[in-house]
């Protein structure tokens, strides 16, 4: 093993037509009776990625999670791992493990005796499982409580021990279901950059489902939005928050302020939309439009600025409102404004001074202005 | 506010009740040590009767007859009603699974008189000769209802997830099955092996019909005893009968709760050591 940390490489191999995905899934759809879970996904993964599932619950994600596991069949499609077809292998026969969201520890063993569990299964000999365990719980720092039983444990440290018992067998591909989901936030924080920690230093390939975005961005190499059994976007963290591809995508990571608007013209891949509904008009990066099509623009609230002077020029970019509700939340503000023409904008200001007398306050004539690359046209 | 406490109404209503189901038991057993062969007259203790009872071959081949019955019916029904109990709590939808349901619950309620007539006309409609097999078989058949009831209770909290994990370990289904299902429901079946053991100790409805000659059991040798009058020795051997079905209950109550005491007192000693 590696154990000196180099440094994280910016290796993308999602970049690069010429590398082949670890983890290949093909057309997978599998429905409960009427219920659609997962409808026709298609997925590349790479080796060595810290890959995750996001989405809503019911989205789907934990049965694709299931599917890779074994323990649900496809109805169609195929799922390869390193290059091997997997679709009819059951469970007991990958080469791929999983970290339950209930930990599934099981309660009539020590901890000892739950790592050791799947190296017994293969018949391993006990020396090498004895130190195979060691070495575990050394990772999961975990020394010492290998007699212990998983109920004289904490929640984080059984989160561990089921860390320990899926790494153990050194998968081609560890799977995890809401691993942080039962910790209390700052513990989640901590484990969140363990998680890492521990990924990049076995460098075995993550595939983790998660409701909540912060936790797959901070974690993730790229990530998978979901939506109603179907995948919405692929992508690095940045890439899905800064290019969501679609509104769902857009509200469901991070806030997004979403106005609609009609082409006025394009040219040199810079478009003018008029958004009646707002009351502006919006030039923006873009192209691929004809004039008169209708769009619509996402802008997340801390790429909208808010002044109380009127800017130079108006004629675009620009929208002129009252401040009629102002969030508070420390690090910065929110401060919800509503345009001449009706229409809700929020816009997040840093507090990087003292806000014990706010220089914008509720009622006050703002305006609001933005860059020509803040606005993202979507898609749908 | 003593709500906990006995206020003399309760002691009262409390003292009636177990008189009520207790005086009748206790005078068998204290007569069970009386010296006198006359059962209503007290004439000192002494356990001359106990001493007797071994010398009687009649009671004593029925005591072992119906020994054998209990193991081996509460054995075939722990391992028949586990597996039903398995269905039950497992497949939550195939075809008939209401009609499955109510079949397997229907001996706890049924009559016994029918219960026992029905294997009756079932050995003589095979022409089988009614002996140790036919009532062994007839008890395992009432008592596994029980042993379902007990298992698919404690399934109804199992987590499967339990099960995948051992899977996704590299467990086969079978060793998944022995190594984490069988271990963790192994307190049902103790207990539905020993309420199956003592239903069958102390049957004498389905016995009746069941048995034949050469398989008479305890209890239908001490009814058949009781009809030409009671003797010291029957009060004797329905102590002894009276403390194996009480231990067997209680040890059946006590397998249960054990597990989950001992979990409690773990937990309270993780939460200490915090």
């Amino acid at each position: 093993m590696n154990d000196t940390r180099t440094p994280r490489a910016r290796i993308e191999p999602w970049n690069d037509p010429a590398a082949s995905a670890y983890v290949r899934v093909e057309g997978i759809a599998k429905s409960f009776g009427a219920q659609v879970a997962v409808a026709n996904v298609d997925l590349a993964i790479h080796k060595g990625e810290f890959f995750s599932l996001l989405g809503p619950s019911g989205c789907g994600k934990t049965t694709l999670l299931r599917m890779l596991a074994g323990f649900e069949t496809p109805d169609a499609g195929r799922i390869l791992i390193d290059g091997a077809d997997m679709t009819g292998v059951p469970p007991h026969r990958r080469p791929v493990n999983m970290m339950f969201q209930s930990y599934a520890l099981f309660p009539h063993m020590t901890v000892e005796q739950n790592i050791a569990f799947g190296l017994r299964q293969d018949g391993a000999p006990k020396a090498e499982i004895a130190d195979r365990v060691a070495e575990m719980l050394a990772l999961v720092k975990l020394d010492g409580f290998g007699r212990r039983k998983p109920h004289q444990l904490s929640g984080g440290q059984r989160q561990r021990v089921a860390l320990a018992r899926a790494l153990v067998k050194k998968p081609k591909l560890l799977l995890l279901d809401e691993p942080l989901g039962a910790l209390d936030r700052r513990l989640r924080e901590h484990t969140q950059f363990e998680l890492v920690n521990i990924q990049e230093r076995l460098g075995i390939t993550f595939i983790i489902v998660t409701h909540d975005q912060e936790e797959a961005m901070t974690m993730s190499s790229r990530m998978a939005v979901m939506e109603h059994g179907a995948i919405r976007q692929v992508g690095t963290p940045a890439e899905v928050y800064e290019r969501p591809a679609s509104r769902f995508v857009a509200e469901f990571l991070g806030d997004a302020n979403i106005i609609e608007g009609r082409v006025t013209s394009s040219a040199n891949g810079r478009l003018q939309i008029a958004a009646e509904a707002a009351g502006c008009t919006i030039a923006v990066d873009g192209d691929g439009l004809a004039a008169g099509a209708p769009c619509a623009v996402a802008f997340r609230p801390e790429k909208l600025t808010l002044a109380k002077d009127q800017p130079a020029d108006t004629s675009s970019n620009a929208v002129a409102g009252t401040v009629f509700d102002i969030a508070y939340l420390g690090d910065m503000s929110v401060y919800h404004v509503r345009t001449d023409a009706g229409a809700t904008l929020r816009v997040a200001a840093a507090n990087s001074q003292r806000m014990i007398e706010r220089p914008i306050t509720w009622d006050d004539r703002v305006w609001v202005t933005w860059a020509p690359g803040a606005g993202v046209v979507l898609d749908r | 506010m003593n709500a906990s406490r006995l206020s003399t109404v309760n002691i009262v209503a409390l003292t009636i009740g177990f008189a009520f189901l207790y005086v009748p038991i206790l005078i068998l057993i204290v007569f069970s040590f009386n010296e006198s062969r006359l059962v209503t007259v007290w004439a000192g203790f002494s356990t001359k009767w106990y001493a007797a009872l071994l010398e009687n071959r009649q009671i004593m081949d029925a005591a072992w007859i119906t020994l054998r019955v209990a193991i081996v019916s509460a054995t075939v029904a722990t391992i028949i009603g586990t597996l039903a109990g398995l269905t039950l709590a497992r497949f939550v939808r195939f075809r008939g699974r209401t009609l499955f349901t109510g079949m397997i619950y229907a001996p706890l309620v049924m009559p016994e008189v029918i219960t026992g007539l029905a294997l009756l006309l079932l050995f003589v409609a095979l022409d089988w000769d009614r002996g140790y097999w036919t009532v062994t078989l007839a008890h395992a058949t009432f008592s596994m209802a029980y042993v379902a009831v007990i298992v698919q209770s404690r399934l109804v909290g199992f987590d499967r997830s339990l099960e995948e994990a051992a899977m996704d370990l590299g467990a086969t289904p079978l060793r998944t099955f022995f190594a984490v299902t069988l271990t963790l429901i192994a307190p049902a079946l103790i207990a539905g092996w020993l309420l199956a053991f003592t239903l069958s100790l102390d049957d004498l409805v389905i016995a009746s019909f069941a048995s034949g000659p050469g398989a008479t059991t305890l209890p239908m040798r001490i009814y058949s005893q009781v009809r030409l009058g009671v003797t010291p020795e029957i009060n004797a051997i329905s102590t002894i009968l009276i403390a194996i079905v009480a231990c067997g209950a209680v040890a059946a109550t006590l397998v249960q709760k054990r597990s989950l005491v001992l979990r409690r007192r773990a937990e309270a000693a993780a939460r200490a050591d915090v």
